[in-house]
């Protein structure tokens, strides 16, 4: 069971409440296929991937993008029960969609590179912490139902 | 994974443009290193003070911050321009490789907090292979 003290809780809502998932969303998932292009082998049917420009103006991964984020607003409502609220994902994840498990946490390095340059210095060394842990459990959770 | 031609000018334009900062760099690496992966601690437990904004914290953070841009003037031969300092962490150090990643994953984190706009996907990559092939050569000399 995950232990969340008060001020990781307050970190964690307080970073999501000024989240913009339209603009975080796809600056997430472009900046993850620059930086691993290997992660781009799940994306054959999204159109042009053939360079950093032409994936940062990608408007299917632009979409993709704001949905991935999306799916972490389960988890922030149910921080008690990461575990079971991604049961399903989890299934997904591995059986339909075969996504080898360490490219969520390329995933997530890049999401928290790019809530560091919209937050700067209020993305504080605590608030780090705290935003890790909680990426790391929805991490765990998302690789549960592998086997 | 080597640096292409390109990407060494990158990393080269890249630290030379934040040099002015590069001591708040280091000292805010380090200071992330410990709060957000306590584990590290062990390494640093002879020194009194191991609060995240104390003076030995920063002090370290410039000097490991100075061991980087080092790398950058030796980017063409890593291995070769950093072998007293693998030889340092190998044989007195003994730092486990591991923490070489979790540190640059928290320089990059702080290159994007302080350089938002800089710190685009292509420098990123650039500056993520340079981190890596760093972590390589200071290794080097481990087994």
């Amino acid at each position: 069971m995950v232990v969340w003290t008060d001020e990781e809780r307050a970190a964690i809502s307080d970073i999501f409440s000024k989240l913009d998932y339209d603009d975080v969303g796809p600056k997430c998932l472009s900046r993850c296929l620059i930086v691993y292009p290997w992660t781009q082998r799940y994306f054959g049917a999204f159109g042009n991937l053939y360079n950093a420009e032409a994936i940062m103006n990608n408007p299917l991964i632009a979409k993709h993008g704001t949905t991935v984020l999306r799916g972490l607003e389960r988890a922030l409502k149910n921080m008690d029960d990461i575990k079971n609220t991604y049961a399903e994902l989890s299934i997904l994840h591995s059986e339909k969609l075969r996504v080898d498990p360490d490219n969520f946490k390329l995933l997530s390095d890049c999401l928290t590179i790019v809530i560091a340059a919209k937050m700067g210095t209020a993305f504080t060394p605590e608030y780090q912490a705290s935003f890790q842990k909680f990426l790391s459990v929805v991490v765990s959770a998302l690789g549960r139902q592998y086997h | 994974m080597s640096l292409s031609a390109k990407e060494k000018v990158i990393v080269k334009d890249f630290f030379a443009k934040v040099s002015s900062r590069s001591d708040e760099i280091g000292a805010e690496a380090l200071a992330r290193l410990i709060v957000v992966y306590p584990q590290t601690k062990s390494y640093f437990a002879h020194w009194k003070d191991l609060s995240p904004n104390g003076a030995p914290v920063r002090k370290h953070g410039i000097t490991v911050m100075g061991g980087v841009y080092e790398a950058v003037s030796k980017i063409d031969d890593l291995a070769g321009g950093l072998l007293t300092l693998s030889e340092l962490h190998a044989f007195v150090l003994r730092v486990d490789p591991v923490n070489f990643k979790i540190l640059s994953h928290c320089i990059m984190v702080v290159l994007s907090m302080l350089f938002a706009e800089e710190f685009t996907p292509q420098i990123h990559v650039a500056v993520d292979k340079f981190l890596a092939l760093v972590a390589l050569a200071l290794a080097e000399k481990y087994r």
